[in-house]
């Protein structure tokens, strides 16, 4: 087990020294002009100032040269000033991922409480009109994208019922946040506002993040529902929930103590790898709804071509990835203990 | 010598009647939401087919302004004027005009060609780099198995759409043609997937009998390959994946929706979409800048999913036979 952690563990550096080289091929294809107007807030004058930037930035040099002084930055811990945001890219990550983690919290649990539920009523009812219902129900959600279904809600929601606001927070409690009588514990409102005991501020809150889970949950319910219906379906035909039956146990206790546990092992899989993808920010959820988190902000950098901010964000993101499928790998052999991992 | 006892009826030795319809087919008939799918495909290949000419009945004078402004090229959609506020449905303009006056209903029909296009071309190429790719790594193992399967973890690891963004932000200004930049940019990091799941295919069959029978006669590698191992392992896959049109059309309209992907005015109703951010506030007046394209695309990723919800169902060996 451990071997396999370490071994796993190691391919991390490769990976990440790939992602980088695979960015910079990329890049390549931009002529140095191009590139030099990725470090300038305005278009240089005369030619002669456009020239000495492409100097200055080395932007003339083959592309393997300026890999190497990027590379050799990094080593030194520092991934570059990201102009979409306007300070360094580790602080930018640090300022961004607060807002992302908080909606991925709280778009998680009722994505997990409901998607199981409605997987586990399909299986039991399997073929009736429930399982037929929550199939449809889940595939049209699953089939819509985050932006109709986004710029559907915020149509009803919002220019028609003035319920919940895109954003992040209004006016007067961006005013409250940033007041230094106000203690921002870990960046997420909701539990700030909780800590510091302010419920307005908390109600505030919720009310913009409401939208965005909404949509999350619906386009991932399918996905939980699916895994948790089908697994479900595998256990109850097992030779120990027979037995558990012949038993003579109610249906019920069947159902709760024996077969359900050992169902949600793929589950647990599955919604951690959900959960990552949502920890690295959801760039169309966050972009609609004018959320500012590391979704919102990347797709900023990547649309305005911040080739710095870019690369800073891949790299963190690949490395939370990376880490957390071998989390998965490991709590799947810790629920599951027929899996050895090798 | 044997014998047939006589108490065995000669009919019992009959083989039981086949049907000659396979069980995927049947699979895909016999479920209402299934053939939901179908007839919705159907229907949108219908209205790509006939594009010009249910643009040319709908709205005659819209038709008449799109020869006119765009020559050769109907993929770009008619503009009546430049005004940024969009209008509300009429005679004139049926599903009314976007953000610069686009003909929403022009660009819904025609977008359904963008649709199929787009999906196809994405699908087939990713499958191709990723058959290829993924026989060549299981079948010569080794040192360029290690190799390309390291190449495969680092696309993977690259967050998709994330990645998607940036080539469809670097390749645009080189390539400036329609819809190539999104479908360059999917394809780039879409073949991974499936490079993997076919070097697990092929793997499996590799050790197969058949395979080292083929192999004791001189059977070449092209021919082994084509004629012994992709027909045994990845042909089911490939009706499989053939359905993931749709979710590639999802993901190509929300290149288009952020920006990237298209060019400006181009049949595609990512597009169509992206032109409503400005309007977020109003759109209880504007509703149709967002209806009429939003519907088109969730019922023709919809249709997709729902076929291919059916032929996993019908093609995953863990749930055969569960159902009635």
């Amino acid at each position: 087990m451990i071997s396999y952690i370490i071994r796993r563990l190691l391919i991390l550096p490769i990976v990440l020294i790939g992602l980088s080289i695979l960015i910079f091929a990329m890049i390549s294809f931009l002529d140095p002009a191009t590139r030099a107007a990725l470090y300038v807030s305005s278009p240089p004058k005369t030619a002669n100032a456009l020239n000495q930037l492409i100097l200055k930035y080395g932007l003339d040099q083959p592309i393997p040269v300026q890999y190497w002084n990027w590379l050799s930055q990094v080593l030194h811990g520092d991934l570059g000033y990201s102009k979409t945001a306007q300070r360094p890219v580790v602080q930018a990550i640090l300022a961004y991922f607060p807002a992302t983690l908080e909606l991925a919290i709280w778009s998680f649990i009722p994505i997990i409480v409901i998607g199981v539920w409605m997987g586990i009523q399909a299986a039991i009812h399997q073929d009736k009109f429930i399982d037929q219902a929550a199939r449809v129900f889940s595939i049209i959600g699953y089939s819509f994208p985050s932006f109709v279904f986004g710029l559907l809600v915020l149509m009803l929601f919002y220019a028609k019922l003035q319920w919940f606001p895109p954003g992040r927070l209004s006016d007067w409690a961006n005013l409250v946040v940033g007041s230094s009588s106000f203690h921002q514990y870990t960046h997420m409102n909701t539990f700030d506002a909780l800590l510091n005991g302010r419920f307005d501020i908390f109600l505030d809150a919720l009310r913009h993040l409401v939208l965005p889970a909404l949509t999350l949950s619906y386009i991932s319910w399918a996905l939980i529902l699916r895994v948790t219906r089908s697994s479900m379906l595998d256990v109850v035909r097992q030779d120990y929930v027979t037995v558990a039956r012949a038993k003579g146990l109610k249906e019920q206790a069947v159902m709760n103590r024996h077969a359900r546990p050992n169902a949600m092992i793929p589950v647990a899989t599955v919604g951690g790898l959900l959960l990552v993808g949502l920890m690295n920010g959801v760039v169309i959820t966050e972009t609609i709804f004018n959320y500012r988190g590391i979704g919102f902000w990347i797709a900023q950098s990547a649309l305005q071509l911040d080739v710095v901010s870019v690369l800073g964000v891949v790299m963190f993101e690949a490395t939370l990835l990376v880490l957390a499928n071998l989390a998965v790998d490991v709590l799947y052999a810790f629920l599951d203990p027929r899996i050895r991992l090798s | 010598m044997a014998t047939i006892s006589p108490d065995i009826k000669a009919n019992e030795w009959a083989l039981p009647p086949q049907s000659r319809t396979p069980a995927w087919l049947r699979a895909l008939l016999k479920n209402p939401a299934s053939i939901t799918g179908v007839v919705l495909i159907v229907a949108f290949a219908l209205v790509a087919i006939f594009a010009q000419q249910i643009v040319n009945i709908v709205e005659p004078a819209i038709a008449q302004q799109e020869a006119e402004q765009n020559v050769g090229n109907p993929y770009m959609i008619p503009r009546d004027g430049f005004s940024s506020e969009p209008q509300p449905p009429s005679a004139r303009h049926v599903f009314g005009t976007t953000e610069g006056q686009f003909d929403l209903f022009y660009g819904v029909v025609w977008g359904t060609r963008t649709a199929f296009e787009v999906g196809i071309i994405i699908t087939g190429l990713t499958l191709i780099i990723g058959m290829i790719v993924g026989l060549v790594s299981a079948y010569y193992g080794g040192i360029i198995d290690e190799t390309l399967q390291r190449v495969v973890e680092i696309f993977l690891a690259f967050p998709f759409l994330l990645a998607a963004i940036t080539a469809a932000s670097v390749f645009g200004p080189v390539v400036h043609s329609g819809i190539l930049t999104g479908i360059i940019a999917l394809t780039l990091f879409g073949w991974p997937g499936y490079a993997r799941i076919i070097r697990g295919d092929v793997l499996a069959i590799k050790e197969r009998d058949f395979v080292l029978a083929a192999r004791a006669i001189g059977v070449r590698d092209f021919r082994m390959v084509m004629r012994h191992i992709l027909p045994n392992s990845v042909y089911s896959l490939l009706v499989v994946a053939s359905l993931d049109i749709g979710t590639y059309v999802l993901s190509f309209a929300a290149l288009s929706f952020l920006g990237v992907g298209t060019e400006v005015g181009y049949a595609d109703w990512g597009q169509l979409l992206s032109f409503a951010r400005n309007w977020i506030p109003s759109l209880a007046t504007y509703w149709y800048i967002i209806v009429y394209p939003g519907i088109a695309l969730l019922l023709y990723v919809l249709a997709w999913n729902l076929v291919g919800d059916a032929f996993r169902d019908a093609l995953d060996p863990k749930l055969r036979g569960l159902r009635p």
